[in-house]
This record gives C-alpha cells, sequence and structure tokens, in this order.
C-alpha cells in the first residue's frame, strides 16, 4: 500500500481535502507533517497541498518554499521519492527550484474558481503518471490567483524536449479556456526525472460522486498507484 | 548602521498584466502619454553592518535566496549610511 505524507505549512487549506481523498483511495491515514518539523520518515508520494501558505506574502509558496520540512522533502526528491503538489504546493516546488519556471499572476488579474477541460501528456515518459492513459481528458476546477505558468524560452524549450509538460488546459473552443494566460496552455509540469508533479487543477475537488464529477479520483489514484 | 533599499522588478519580455491594468486606467483619466508601465515592489530595511561591500555582499544573498524569484524578477540594491550616524 503506497505510504502517502501531507504536508500542512500555516494558511494551507485543502490539506483536510486531500487526505480524505487519499484515505478513500488507500484505506489508510495520510501522514501529516507540520511546516516546522525536522525528519521525514519515509514515503512513498509526499503531496503538498493547496491553500495560502503564509498568507501568499513576498511570492505566492515562497516563504513555505524555505520552511524547515523543505528540506526533507528536498532529500525524498533527491532519493527519487514521488511528489504531487497542488496549486499553491505547485506554486511551493517552482519556488523551491524543485520544479521549472515560476506561476505568475493571473493574465485577467482575477481569481478564477471553476471547472476546466485538461489533457495529459507524455504520460508514459514522467513515472508519476504511468498509470494514466494520456487520451483521457479530465475535468478538475482550478482556484487561484496565480496559475499564470511562466518559463523563459530555454527553459520552456528544455521542458518541452524532455516531455516535461504534462498536464494542458484543452482548447475546447471557449474563449476562456486557459483561465489564466498560463504560456502554452500550461497547467502541470512534471520534474526531469518524471517523479515530482505541479498542478494547479485540484484533484481533490472532483474525488467523488458528490464532487459533480470523478476525475480527479482518477488521477489521485493513478498516482498513489504509480508510486506503490 | 546602513539603510537598504531594494527594488524589484519584472524582467523585460516578461508580461505585467498590472501594469497594463494600470495604463489602461490612467488612459481612462486622459493620461494618455503614460506607457509602458511595469510595477514593482520595494524592500527597505536597517542593517547592522557598517561596511557598505561586505553589506551589498549579504543583500545580494538574501535576493538570490529568498527575496527575488530570479526567473522573472530582477533587482536593485541601493545602501546609504543610515540618517543620524556619523
Amino acid at each position: 500500500m503506497t505510504n502517502v505524507a501531507v504536508i500542512s505549512f500555516p494558511g494551507s487549506n485543502c490539506d483536510r481535502d486531500i487526505i480524505t481523498a487519499v484515505n478513500h483511495i488507500t484505506g489508510t491515514q495520510p501522514t501529516q507533517y507540520w511546516h516546522k518539523e525536522t525528519s521525514m520518515e519515509k514515503h512513498d508520494l509526499v503531496i503538498l497541498p493547496g491553500g495560502f501558505s503564509f498568507g501568499d506574502y513576498l511570492r505566492c509558496g515562497a516563504i513555505a518554499a524555505r520552511s524547515p520540512i523543505m528540506d526533507e522533502v528536498m532529500e525524498h526528491v533527491w532519493r527519487g521519492g514521488f511528489v504531487l503538489g497542488i496549486c499553491n504546493g505547485f506554486q511551493i516546488l517552482t519556488e523551491a527550484g524543485i520544479l521549472p519556471g515560476t506561476l505568475m499572476r493571473n493574465k485577467q488579474l482575477q481569481f478564477v474558481c471553476r471547472d476546466v477541460t485538461l489533457s495529459l501528456h507524455h504520460s508514459q515518459s514522467n513515472a508519476i503518471l504511468g498509470q494514466c492513459d494520456d487520451n483521457r481528458q479530465l475535468v478538475i476546477p482550478v482556484a487561484h490567483n496565480e496559475g499564470n505558468y511562466f518559463a523563459d524560452p530555454d527553459t520552456l524549450k528544455k521542458i518541452t524536449d524532455k516531455e516535461q509538460i504534462a498536464l494542458t488546459y484543452t482548447n475546447t473552443g471557449a474563449a476562456n479556456y486557459n483561465p489564466n494566460g498560463a504560456i502554452n496552455d500550461i497547467a502541470g509540469v512534471t520534474s526531469d526525472n518524471g517523479r515530482v508533479l505541479g498542478m494547479m487543477p485540484h484533484p481533490e475537488r472532483k474525488a467523488e460522486a458528490i464532487h459533480g464529477g470523478v476525475d480527479g479520483h482518477y488521477l489521485l489514484t493513478s498516482i498513489i498507484e504509480a508510486a506503490s | 548602521m546602513l539603510r537598504v533599499t531594494i527594488t524589484i522588478s519584472l524582467k523585460e519580455g516578461v508580461l505585467d498584466p498590472e501594469g497594463q491594468a494600470i495604463a489602461h486606467s490612467l488612459g481612462n483619466l486622459g493620461y494618455h502619454e503614460a506607457s509602458d508601465i511595469r510595477t514593482g515592489r520595494i524592500i527597505s530595511f536597517t542593517m547592522d553592518e557598517s561596511n557598505h561591500a561586505r553589506a551589498n555582499q549579504k543583500v545580494a544573498k538574501m535576493c538570490e535566496t529568498l527575496l527575488v524569484n530570479t526567473v522573472i524578477e530582477n533587482y536593485d540594491i541601493a545602501i546609504e549610511d543610515q540618517a543620524g550616524d556619523e
């Protein structure tokens, strides 16, 4: 059974949602860590949840990325461990330098909270998505003010060539299919070893039929299986 | 004691939607002469240090490790003697 950890920072507000979603999949309770902790047991998958860590002060995720627990997360990454960062968790991973690029203010300067359609790419090149099917589109909500993915041209070329652009907003024909102006419609990227995924949409908010969809459950189940 | 002022701005080529919104609003007010508006952030603090070169080195390190996201931001450091100091 996949052994999952969830890290909470002051201002994390999706930690309990992701714990519930994981619990429904694995039947076990993930281990929760507070940002000040300086040691972490070995886990298969570490999840950085959504929220507004440290009130988004300085830059989203900037202060959380320098928290004591992040040394442990970094060590887990070096060991080849699996990591999933959702929304603020994605912002923290880019601020920590674990994932390339950065998340800027939404292009239209508005907080956006709604379902988006996502396409999966290069699942077979990224171990964390190894159980996913690229042909499956996912409808999962976003809820953020800073989700506008940006990377300089060199980085963008590198992550394109290395097949790290694993999730994009699908051009459904709607004018606002890309909810935040992200470059190349990027919704999620992986690390160059394919074991860390950061994504702006919230799979834990589409994890049960009562949520109006289970595409998030599908994605989380696939990731948990890949990490086992 | 030294007074440090760090000016953080978005790199050239990085879209500044906030700057664009401000430009639009200034235009609505009739200030059409203002264009290419860029926003940024100023961080200032007092530093217990007397040597400017050493201070500059330390502040640059602070910028690189926390205060600035060098993927999208540039920074400029200004250091002066704290007013009232000899």
